[in-house]
């Protein structure tokens, strides 16, 4: 699904945020990607999602080698991949609906399916009854919901999640991790980058931690973990 | 058929509606037109003027015999008589008719005015309209009536050169003009789409890394720029119609005297409703091209 070889990542001539970056992420996996603030995780995810490409090493997305793709392939690709950003990046001009219903239309879907599936989604995470409110006039949590409503509504082959309970409390934290377990059952792999440890020792899922720049794959589930 | 999906919906994934550009583009844009629309009114008039002048002149010759005084002078009637014989005897010449002094003095009314035309004592040379059903020996026929005193013939060629060259320097700067406004239409709208490009580059971006084509993204400012085109080319045609009417009355209340008749013809009117059409059609060229290649940086 996602392989990672010796990938480097530097912003301009500045210095490496990544370092020899080795690992694979088999179909239908749940990692989480720990790290403390400043470690690159936003980074890592940004080259997972193909925002950028990397300075060196090789990086091989559903088979596809990032080195060779043309830019043109790319926009297919990144269909593929759900991301809940950390800042949501909800548009605040369009409705809950209309944020739900934007990876459908960039697909070309017909626009009764558009409507039909995005309402049917927001009702699913509990926003049922804020189909048309604006993104500003919900709260955190609902936002939140929102921004993963929209991250999956494609049925992603990989979800990506940047510090997704990062603005919300312990409660609401847990309903969206058990969102990304839904998410996970259906069959998708998940990677959900946070630093909240408390929350991820619920749940048995190994893990990807960094620590200055450099990765270490710790594979026993979290609950193990001494 | 169905019109594409960008132009049902009524929603942008940008905001560009509300964009200070939004209400420069319009304006600009029905100044655009309402310029190309008048210079291109301009041109059709005066191309029409000079085809009617031109198929009115050619296969047309005019001889005059000037009023002579002083001793030896041999009477107009007479040297008329002359010409009309020479005339009417050349091969080629259909019709040749002098023209009455009330036909004369209309000719003069908008120089002389009424009562001065139809002085009697002025000395107006007598007109022969001659028209040609082929091919005349000009040389030759010039030869023959000048040999007759105070006569002379004109075949309007200098005239219809003069003509066909003003009505061609006339198309060619209503030509300039519209490729002008064209080019600053352009201009506007590289800027517009470029300022929206840069206001809205987060939405651009997360568009982007969310899998949106380049042409996805192109589509949204083609439809915000074609809109906008549309609403500010209609009014400024619609200014322009209101000019082009107002003109048309004016010069209605001198054409008797002076102006020829420069009204347009229906297709001429058509012709003029493309304008608009035209521009929103160069204007969503001209997004398309912007943003696909400022896109290109994008990784």
């Amino acid at each position: 699904m996602i392989r990672f070889e010796n990938v480097g990542l530097r912003y301009g001539t500045g210095p490496e945020v990544l370092r020899d970056i080795s690992f694979t992420l088999p179909p239908g996996s749940f990692h989480f990607l720990t790290g403390a603030s400043g470690a690159g995780k936003s980074s890592l995810l940004k080259l997972m999602y193909l925002a950028h490409r990397p300075s060196r090493g090789l990086i091989n997305v559903f088979g596809r080698d990032m080195a060779r793709l043309k830019r043109e392939d790319l926009p297919e690709l990144r269909r593929q991949i759900g991301v809940v950003f950390q800042d949501f990046a909800l548009l605040d001009h369009l409705s809950a609906l209309d944020n739900v219903a934007l990876p459908l239309r960039m697909a070309g879907a017909p626009e009764s399916e558009v409507t039909e599936h995005s309402a049917e989604l927001l009702r699913w995470v509990g926003l049922g009854n804020h189909l048309d409110a604006r993104p500003s006039t919900l709260s955190g949590g609902q936002q939140q919901r929102v921004a993963i409503a929209r991250a999956v509504i494609n049925r992603p082959r990989l979800l990506l999640a940047d510090e997704p309970t990062g603005n919300v409390d312990d409660g609401i934290g847990m309903r969206l991790l058990y969102l990304f377990e839904e998410m996970h059952k259906l069959g998708g792999t998940v990677v959900i980058a946070t630093h909240n440890e408390a929350l991820i020792r619920r749940f048995d899922h190994p893990r990807l931690h960094l620590e200055n720049g450099r990765l270490h794959v710790l594979h026993q589930p979290a609950s193990n973990w001494v | 058929m169905a019109l594409p999906s960008l132009l049902r919906r009524k929603r942008f994934d940008l905001p560009l509606a509300n964009d200070p550009t939004a209400r420069f583009l319009l304006l600009i844009t029905a100044v655009m037109v309402y310029l190309a629309a008048l210079a291109l009114a301009g041109a059709l008039a005066v191309s029409d003027m000079a085809r009617r002048w031109d198929s009115g002149l050619s296969g047309g010759l005019t001889v005059q015999v000037v009023p002579q005084s002083g001793p030896g002078a041999v009477p107009v009637a007479e040297r008329l008589e002359t010409t009309l014989a020479i005339l009417r005897g050349t091969p080629g010449i259909a019709r040749a008719e002098p023209l009455a002094s009330e036909q004369l003095a209309r000719l003069l009314e908008p120089w002389l005015g009424k009562e001065g035309a139809s002085d009697p004592l002025l000395p107006v040379p007598t007109v022969v309209d001659v028209t040609a059903s082929g091919p005349v020996d000009l040389p030759a026929l010039k030869a023959r009536l000048e040999a007759v005193p105070g006569v002379t013939l004109d075949d309007h060629a200098t005239w219809l050169a003069d003509l066909r060259a003003f009505a061609g320097s006339v198309r060619m700067a209503a030509f300039g003009i519209v490729l002008l406004v064209g080019g600053a239409a352009m201009m506007s709208v590289v800027f517009a789409v470029r300022a929206g490009l840069a206001i809205h580059r987060n939405v651009v971006e997360l568009l982007h890394l969310m899998g949106a084509p380049d042409r996805y993204v192109a589509r949204q400012f083609e439809a915000h720029v074609s809109g906008l085109c549309l609403r500010g080319g209609a009014a400024g045609l619609a200014l322009a119609a209101l000019t082009l009417v107002g003109l048309g009355q004016t010069a209605g209340a001198l054409r008797a005297s002076l102006l020829p008749d420069a009204s347009l013809a229906l297709w001429q009117w058509g012709l003029l409703a493309l304008v608009p059409l035209a521009a929103s059609t160069l204007a969503v060229l001209t997004a398309r091209w912007t943003v696909l290649r400022t896109l290109e940086s994008m990784p």
